[in-house]
């Protein structure tokens, strides 16, 4: 009894903690993102005092249907980059794996897993779920983790189910997926018992569509020398991208980013000093390692223009129709970066490369992250034939930091800048 | 012109003396505890070796693991990029390398120019790499300077499936207990070395000729077991535990 009463104090002053910050906010011209990460969490945090819904959902899964109907959507995966950040990845998963999960599980289904049991991580951990909801678009780890997260909190899970696009949309997965589109949004129904407000859904879809243009236009930035930002920089700002798409805040939020981004550009303002080699990267962050990262690449003259990973909730705008919504919501979804062929990956990283005028790819190879990680070394053959660029590749972890072996890496990272910097002068000749 | 090339691996620390292009001298001592003081200790002995003092040198390059612990280094560079300068000096056909060192292995590809074009790493494991010789070892109460000629003697080399040096040293003992004789069980060792690095090599796309470095291409017993494994000739330089050591000091020549 005394535990639930202070849990309920807890709630109530994270909840005014919240609602005083969020007041706050409307006289303050630029928001940042830790202002705006405060108002999400302490929103999602406090939504049992409010009558609100939480749902968990997966990175890749389609949320403006919750947004739709005022559930508040919270990322497992947004929150395992946290934990990895902080690195509280390795005793996270140290805990999962005492639990008797295997090592070979992806660190940020570890991390949950563990999180979920114990009051910690960051934040003190994530606020309970009403309901969750798992695309398997980005990989078939999630419809496990899920799972056990559904029988360890004893709520409702939808599974939406995109198959893989080895090559194109075709119209037996059209119709398959866009079928459980329906059934998704009777579920929300029965969760939240009442009607799916459609037009809700266009007015959400339309920003989310906004927001994706403008996170686009952002990364595109780094066309230009000196690049304005660096992949550590996008890295940073996706947080929103991938949690609040479809809200109006992050509009305002990326409006102002790109206004900074420009206006870097036209003052010749640099990421990297003095920089001499641009650089592709592939796969999530080392979270556990961006600082290290960053320097090491900065003090090479070195600025990682772009990357695989921020792209990815942009990359499929061209699949776009306003005609018929959510069709096209179907199909976003199902042809999202993880979800191609190997071929269709190398020729998108083939594209970057040709985009952003990059001297150099490298392939983080993440222990935890199989669809991402498996045909790098196809894509790298297939980079090195068309373009003769040099790859370089990085074994490592996203969030556990205990896959990480500094001395090595720093060889391998410097071993790849001698390449390229011979390259550079061999040309010149 | 007079230049250094100071190796400082995890096992061992090498160094070099070039004059004009010619190598003068080499050394080779243990790295211990402290990269530093190897660093100046095995400086000081090439010197030594070559009667000469620390005045006459012009330029030092450092390379290896402990490549920023020797302070008074020109400059350093990757022992990928010395290696590549070791071997083409030794011998400038070579087109692939494979270096097999105390904590580490590598695969280098090289353009008609001796430059570095590719490389490939082992990833965070002793297996395939001369740690994992010494744990095996002592296993087999061996001293590992005879693991080669007592491997080649064997007619049928035992099967180590393990990739993992910890499992792979279990398997060793249990194939001891089993009675196996102690040539055959080296030779499953050399041969499961081959196999690790072998996959690697495969993935830089090996070109011939080949040349083996680092500390465990004095162990002929691996070479052999690549040579079969890889279906192709290897070459062996004397120099090859002191190539990148010679490398840096060539490159320190170009500073």
């Amino acid at each position: 009894m005394k535990k639930q009463i202070l849990e309920f104090l807890k709630t109530i002053l994270i909840f005014s903690f919240g609602k005083f910050k969020k007041f706050t906010l409307r006289f303050k011209k630029t928001k940042t993102m830790k202002d705006m990460m405060i108002v999400y969490y302490s929103e999602a945090k406090s939504a049992r005092l409010t009558g609100k819904k939480v749902a968990w959902i997966t990175s890749g899964g389609p949320v403006e249907p919750l947004l739709a109907m005022g559930i508040i959507p919270v990322y497992p995966e947004n929150y395992g980059a946290m934990i990895g950040a902080s690195k509280m990845g390795g005793g996270l998963c140290e805990k999962a794996e005492a639990m008797g999960y295997s090592s070979d599980l992806c660190s940020y289904a570890r991390a949950d897993i563990a999180c979920a049991t114990i009051n910690g991580g960051p934040l003190q951990g994530l606020p309970k779920p009403d309901m969750l909801v798992c695309c398997n678009n980005i990989c078939g780890t999630v419809l496990k983790w899920y799972e056990v997260q559904a029988r360890y909190f004893n709520v409702p899970l939808f599974i939406l189910d995109t198959p893989i696009c080895h090559t194109e949309y075709t119209p037996e997965i059209a119709k398959y997926v866009r079928s459980q589109f329906d059934e998704y949004f009777a579920f929300l129904e029965s969760a939240c018992k009442r009607k799916f407000n459609y037009d809700r859904l266009n007015e959400v879809l339309l920003r989310s569509f906004q927001t994706q243009v403008l996170w686009q236009e952002i990364l595109d930035t780094t066309t230009n020398k000196p690049s304005p930002m660096t992949a550590f920089d996008a890295f940073f700002h996706m947080a929103l991208i991938v949690t609040l798409r479809g809200t109006p805040e992050v509009i305002d939020y990326y409006t102002a980013l790109l206004a900074t981004m420009k206006e870097r550009v036209t003052r010749g303002i640099g990421a990297v000093p003095n920089e001499k080699y641009r650089l592709l990267w592939d796969n999530i962050p080392i979270w556990h390692r961006m600082k290290w990262l960053s320097q090491k690449f900065a003090s090479q003259s070195a600025c990682l223009v772009a990357d695989t990973y921020t792209s990815a909730w942009c990359g499929t705008l061209k699949y776009v129709s306003g005609d018929n919504p959510i069709d096209s919501l179907a199909e976003v979804y199902t042809r999202i970066y993880l979800n191609i062929g190997v071929d269709e990956m190398a020729k998108m990283i083939i594209a970057m490369i040709d985009k952003y005028d990059v001297d150099g790819l490298v392939l983080h190879s993440n222990r935890s992250c199989k669809p991402y990680s498996f045909g790098q070394l196809d894509i790298q053959r297939i980079v090195e034939q068309e373009r003769g660029i040099p790859c370089l590749m990085i074994e490592a972890d996203m969030a556990d930091e205990r896959s990480f072996s500094e001395s090595q890496i720093s060889t391998r990272i410097d071993a790849f800048m001698e390449i390229i910097k011979e390259r550079e002068e061999t040309s010149k000749k | 012109m007079l230049t250094a090339g100071i190796d400082i691996g995890s096992i061992t620390a090498k160094a070099a003396i070039f004059e004009a292009g010619k190598l003068l001298a080499t050394k080779v001592i243990f790295t211990g505890y402290n990269a530093e003081a190897a660093g100046q200790k095995v400086y000081e002995e090439v010197l030594g070796e070559a009667c000469l003092e620390k005045a006459f040198i012009e330029k030092i390059v450092s390379t290896g693991y402990g490549r920023n612990s020797v302070k008074f280094a020109d400059k350093s560079y990757t022992e990928i990029m010395c290696h590549a300068a070791g071997a083409h000096f030794l011998n400038p056909h070579i087109r692939s390398i494979i270096d097999i060192g105390g904590q580490d292995s590598k695969a280098i590809l090289l353009d008609d120019n001796g430059k570095v074009k590719n490389f490939v790493m082992n990833d965070k494991c002793a297996a395939g790499t001369g740690r994992f010789l010494e744990v095996m070892a002592r296993a087999m109460e061996v001293n590992l300077d005879e693991f080669g000629a007592m491997s080649i003697k064997s007619k049928q080399p035992s099967k180590i499936s393990s990739l993992c040096t910890v499992f792979a040293e279990s398997e060793v003992i249990s194939l001891i207990a089993k009675g196996e004789q102690r040539q055959d069980i080296i030779a499953g060792i050399h041969e499961s070395i081959a196999a690790r690095v072998s996959s690697m090599v495969g993935r830089v796309g090996i070109k011939e000729p080949v040349m083996i470095t680092g500390g465990v291409a004095r162990n002929i017993g691996v070479v052999h077991a690549l040579e079969k494994k890889l279906g192709m000739k290897i070459e062996v330089s004397p120099y090859a535990q002191v190539n990148g050591a010679i490398g840096a000091a060539f490159l320190a020549a170009l500073l």
